[in-house]
C-alpha cells in the first residue's frame, strides 16, 4: 500500500527532529570547544567537522555505510548487541544528523565567539566552575544562535537526500523520506505525485528558514 | 587587615610586569599611568592570568607559586573581581546578578577558618542568611530599589554599585577593584567613593584598589605601589599621602 503526502512529510519531520536531537548538543559541545580552545591539530579538526559541507552527500552515505556495516568493528558491535541500523530509521536519523552537524556546529560556533569573554572571567571569579560558567553565562548568552543553529539543522535534514538513500535505502514505509520519495516518483514517471510532495517540501523547508531568519534578524537587533 | 603578599614577573608581548611587595594592609593602593601594569597585576591575583614565575599570597593561602606548582583556579580564590567595565551580567536582573556569587550549601567551605571572611560568609542564596546579607549590602551601597531592575535599566554609578554588590555577595576575602570611578563624571565620583570607604569601614573587606587618580588614592588606600612600566617605581604608606 502507498503512503500518503502527510504521512511520508510526518516520517520526515519526524527523523528531522531526532536527527537534530541528536547533532545539537554534540555540535554545542564541538562549538564550544572551538570558540574557547586552543589545541594542536585545531585547523585539521575544523577541517574534518566541516568535511560534509562539501562531500558529496552519497560519498558521506558510502562512508557512514562501511561503518556501520559487517566488514567494520562498529558494526560487528552493533550486530552483536543485537541494534539494526542501516536500512532502518536509525540510519534516516544518523545520515541527516551527520550532514547538519556541520551546519550546526558553525552557526553555534559564530553565537559563542559572539559573548564576551569578560562575563565567563568575572563569573569564575564570584566561584563559578567551567561547568556553571558555561551552563548559566555561555549558554544563556547564546540561546538565540542555538536556537537558528537547531533550526537550520532541522532544515538541512529535511532537505538530505544522498546520504540517506545510500545508508537507509529509501524504503517505502520505513525510511522514505520526503526527497527520496520525490526523487522515487519522478523515477516512476508520476510527476504530480511528486509535485504534491514537492509542495509539502517546500512549505517544510521555508517554515524552517524563516523561523530561523526571524531569530537572526532578532539577535542582530539586539 | 589582611596579609598580601607576591612577586610576579610576566612577560606578554612587547611588556614585562616585574612587581614585588609583601604588606598587611587594609587598601592596598595601586597607582599608575595607562600601560603601568595595574590591570596586569589585578588579574594574577585574580587567577585569570598565569604570571611566568613568581608567588601570590593572601592572607596565609597560597593562590599561586611557580616553585611550588600551586595555581589554584580563579573560581576557587575567593576574590571579588571588578572590573574596569564591571561586566554585569546582561541576562539576569540586578538581584541574579547579585546573587550569582553567592555561595551556595554545596560549595566546600574554606579549609582555613582563621581568615578573615567578613560577617556573611557564611551566605547561601536559600537561607535567611543570605536574605540578611543581600538586605545588608543593598543597604550599605543603596541599591535596595534596584533589585528587581533589568541591568540595561540602570545609570553608570548605579551599575557600579551593583557590580561592587554583586562582588561582595561571593563573600571575598580580598576586593579587587580595578578603577571603579573611571567609568563615571566627577559628580558622580563623588557619590560613590562613599560608598567604598563605606565598604572598608563598614563591611572590613580588604582591597587592592587600581586608579590612576591620585586624589582617590589618597581618599581610600593605606599603602600605594606606584607602577611605571611594569615595575614598582615607589611605595607610600598613608602617612606618606
Amino acid at each position: 500500500m502507498e503512503q500518503g503526502v502527510l504521512s511520508i512529510a510526518a516520517f520526515t519531520a519526524l527523523m528531522g527532529v531526532l536527527s537534530t536531537l541528536v547533532a545539537l548538543p554534540l555540535g554545542i559541545g564541538a562549538a564550544f570547544v572551538l570558540a574557547r580552545r586552543s589545541f594542536t591539530g585545531k585547523p585539521v579538526v575544523e577541517t574534518l567537522l566541516a568535511l560534509p559541507l562539501v562531500l558529496p552527500p552519497v560519498a558521506t552515505g558510502f562512508l557512514l555505510l562501511q561503518v556501520l556495516g559487517l566488514h567494520s568493528v562498529v558494526g560487528r558491535a552493533l550486530d552483536a548487541a543485537g541494534i539494526e541500523v542501516v536500512f532502518t530509521w536509525k540510519a534516516v536519523v544518523l545520515a541527516m544528523a551527520v550532514m547538519s552537524f556541520p551546519l550546526i556546529v558553525l552557526t553555534v560556533r559564530a553565537g559563542f565567539e559572539q559573548v564576551d569573554v569578560r562575563y565567563e572571567r568575572v563569573a569564575a571569579t564570584l566561584g563559578a566552575g567551567p561547568a556553571r560558567v558555561f551552563l548559566t553565562i555561555t549558554l544563556p548568552l547564546a540561546t538565540r544562535s542555538i536556537v537558528a543553529a537547531a533550526i537550520l539543522g532541522f532544515a538541512r535534514a529535511l532537505g538530505e537526500f544522498g546520504a540517506t538513500i545510500v545508508v537507509a535505502g529509501g524504503i517505502p514505509g520505513r525510511t522514505q523520506t520526503l526527497a527520496v520519495a520525490i526523487f522515487n516518483l519522478t523515477e516512476a514517471g508520476r510527476d504530480a505525485d511528486a509535485a504534491n510532495l514537492l509542495l509539502m517540501s517546500v512549505a517544510l523547508a521555508f517554515g524552517a528558514m524563516l523561523l530561523a531568519n526571524i531569530i537572526q534578524r532578532r539577535k542582530r537587533a539586539a | 587587615m589582611i596579609r598580601l603578599a607576591f612577586t610576579i614577573a610576566l612577560r606578554q608581548g612587547g611588556f614585562t610586569l616585574e612587581v614585588a611587595d609583601a604588606a598587611s594592609v587594609e587598601v592596598l593602593g595601586v597607582f599608575g599611568p595607562s600601560g603601568s601594569g595595574k590591570t596586569s597585576l589585578l588579574e594574577v591575583i585574580a587567577g585569570l592570568r598565569t604570571p611566568d614565575t613568581g608567588h601570590v599570597r593572601v592572607a596565609d593561602r597560597l593562590l599561586f607559586s611557580t616553585g611550588q606548582r600551586v595555581n589554584v583556579p580563579p573560581h576557587q580564590r575567593q576574590v571579588g573581581y571588578v572590573p574596569q567595565d564591571v561586566a554585569l551580567f546582561p541576562h539576569l536582573d540586578v538581584r541574579g546578578n547579585l546573587l550569582y556569587g553567592a555561595p551556595s550549601r554545596s560549595r566546600v567551605p574554606l579549609p582555613d577558618s582563621r581568615l578573615p571572611t567578613s560577617g556573611f560568609a557564611k551566605a547561601s542564596p536559600d537561607t535567611p542568611d543570605s536574605r540578611h546579607d543581600l538586605e545588608h549590602i543593598c543597604t550599605t551601597l543603596e541599591i535596595a530599589h534596584l533589585v528587581d531592575r533589568r541591568v540595561a535599566d540602570l545609570s553608570g554609578g548605579e551599575r557600579q554599585r551593583v557590580a561592587l554588590g554583586r562582588a561582595l555577595m561571593s563573600a571575598p576575602r580580598i576586593l579587587l577593584l580595578d578603577e571603579p570611578l573611571t567609568a563615571v563624571d566627577r559628580s558622580r565620583k563623588d557619590r560613590i567613593l562613599p560608598y567604598l570607604l563605606r565598604i572598608r569601614r563598614e563591611l572590613h573587606v580588604p582591597m587592592v584598589y587600581v586608579t590612576h587618580d591620585w586624589r582617590e588614592m589618597h581618599e581610600i588606600a593605606d599603602r600605594v605601589l606606584i607602577l611605571d612600566q611594569g615595575r614598582v617605581r615607589e611605595v607610600k604608606e598613608r602617612r606618606d599621602t
